[in-house]
């Protein structure tokens, strides 16, 4: 199968990521009606691939496995949203999903949950260890009341800084409610009224530091109400936070903010 | 074990981890020359395939070289401080070689050496650049002071080369 031989030079640049502006729209614009074109460039994209797997060097540090390890651990699997509705573009005008749930009043039920929970959690434990539980039982009881302190402890400690973010155009208005932990890079985040999102789209959170670029603290998509979360985003521990800010990316995220933010709020 | 990702087993990423990132690594301190911003890069992938498992297809491709690519492109990126211009989803490659293995991408990597090696110094040189430092063809052509049709074919060019080595 031959490609089209005036492409061809553009579609090894273009497998490459080096066709830029004009020519790369034009190749795009060629490759969504040119099966043939889209096939060579599989191919060309294999041949950079095994230009990728000449690099040699040394392993990666033995703690680049346990971090990453420790950040999957964490993450949540956000299976809990569901995906957008088919809008197929976000609202120019926020849809107003009603008062209440999200205010002040939510923020505390939410943490009279948490605390409910976590001492459903060290009362189950403490009952688990009183039926002659294994050694694995209880170590694993340990852990989740572990997790449910790490999760609580934004919401609770004196020292979290409490951050509202707000749209930055008319309302009615999106919120988002940041807990964080700098002592412990812990950080749960709560958003609400956010409108959905178009297929393979998601919001995405940044921690703003002190100093230097955005920090990528976690993608969500809202679920039918608007409403959407993050926790425990892998941080690096210690980082101030002068604030957090949202904007909308791939839905696998971006290194780097990629979009107008949508949302931003600054540390009380 | 990408199997496992989807079913949200960690231990399916550990063994991923053991298997690839010796080569996600070296592709990543090759773009960026920074053992932090490597490590860096390193997490971001593999974080990004245990969010989203789905963007990569087995019936696509191996998942070595589609880690290779997806490394270098995100560590340009990095390097170049630009937006990802790719999704995870839309890249898709075919490889000649079976890349699964340590022993049979060690043997891959030698002889893509060798590949670049006998290759002329200007065309290596377009190859690297803009494959390595992410140069657009017109930055190479700014640099190396040739004209921008003669960029463009060296490039192709030492891509064939490669895939040609490799044909049986």
């Amino acid at each position: 199968m031959n490609p089209h031989e005036q492409h061809a030079d553009d579609l090894a640049l273009y497998a490459l990521e080096a066709l830029r502006g004009e020519e790369r729209a034009q190749i795009e614009a060629h490759l969504a009606t040119c099966a043939s074109c889209r096939l060579e460039l599989e191919q060309l994209r294999g041949d950079g691939a095994l230009l990728a797997l000449s690099a040699t060097g040394p392993r990666a540090p033995q703690r680049a496995r346990q971090r990453l390890l420790d950040a999957v651990a964490r993450e949540p699997r956000i299976a809990a949203t569901s995906p957008a509705a088919g809008t197929g573009r976000i609202a120019p005008q926020m849809e107003a999903r009603g008062p209440g749930w999200w205010g002040w009043l939510g923020w505390a039920a939410t943490a009279a949950v948490l605390l409910f929970a976590a001492s459903l959690w060290r009362e189950n434990s403490a009952l688990k260890q009183n039926l002659a539980s294994t050694t694995a039982q209880a170590a694993e009881g340990a852990q989740q009341m572990e997790e449910l302190r790490r999760i609580a402890a934004p919401i609770l400690e004196p020292e979290a800084q409490k951050i509202t973010l707000v749209a930055a155009k008319a309302p009615p208005q999106p919120q988002g409610k940041a807990f964080y932990l700098r002592s412990r890079g812990s950080l749960v985040f709560l958003a609400s009224n956010m409108p959905p999102l178009p297929p393979q789209k998601a919001y995405e959170l940044w921690l703003i530091p002190a100093s230097g670029a955005p920090i990528a603290a976690g993608v969500f998509k809202p679920d039918a109400h608007g409403s959407g979360s993050v926790v425990n985003p892998p941080l690096p521990p210690g980082t101030q936070a002068k604030g957090f800010a949202i904007t909308v990316e791939n839905e696998a995220g971006s290194p780097t903010a990629t979009t107008p933010i949508l949302m931003i709020g600054t540390g009380e | 074990m990408v199997m496992g990702l989807k079913s949200g087993d960690q231990g399916a990423m550990a063994q991923l981890y053991d298997r690839y990132s010796s080569v996600v690594y070296s592709v990543a301190l090759r773009v960026l020359g920074d053992t932090g911003a490597a490590e860096d890069v390193l997490q971001e992938v593999f974080l990004q395939l245990w969010r989203n498992p789905s963007a990569f297809d087995a019936a696509r491709g191996s998942l070595g070289s589609w880690l290779a690519v997806i490394t270098r492109n995100r560590a340009i990126d990095f390097l170049r401080k630009r937006r990802p211009e790719t999704d995870l989803e839309d890249v898709v490659l075919s490889v000649s070689p079976d890349l699964a293995g340590e022993a049979e991408r060690s043997r891959a990597a030698e002889k893509v050496r060798g590949v670049i090696g006998a290759m002329s110094p200007s065309q290596r040189s377009a190859l690297e650049m803009a494959y390595w430092e992410g140069m657009s063809h017109s930055e190479i052509a700014d640099k190396t002071g040739e004209p921008l049709g003669t960029i463009k074919t060296r490039i192709r060019a030492g891509l064939i080369c490669l895939r040609k080595a490799f044909q049986p």
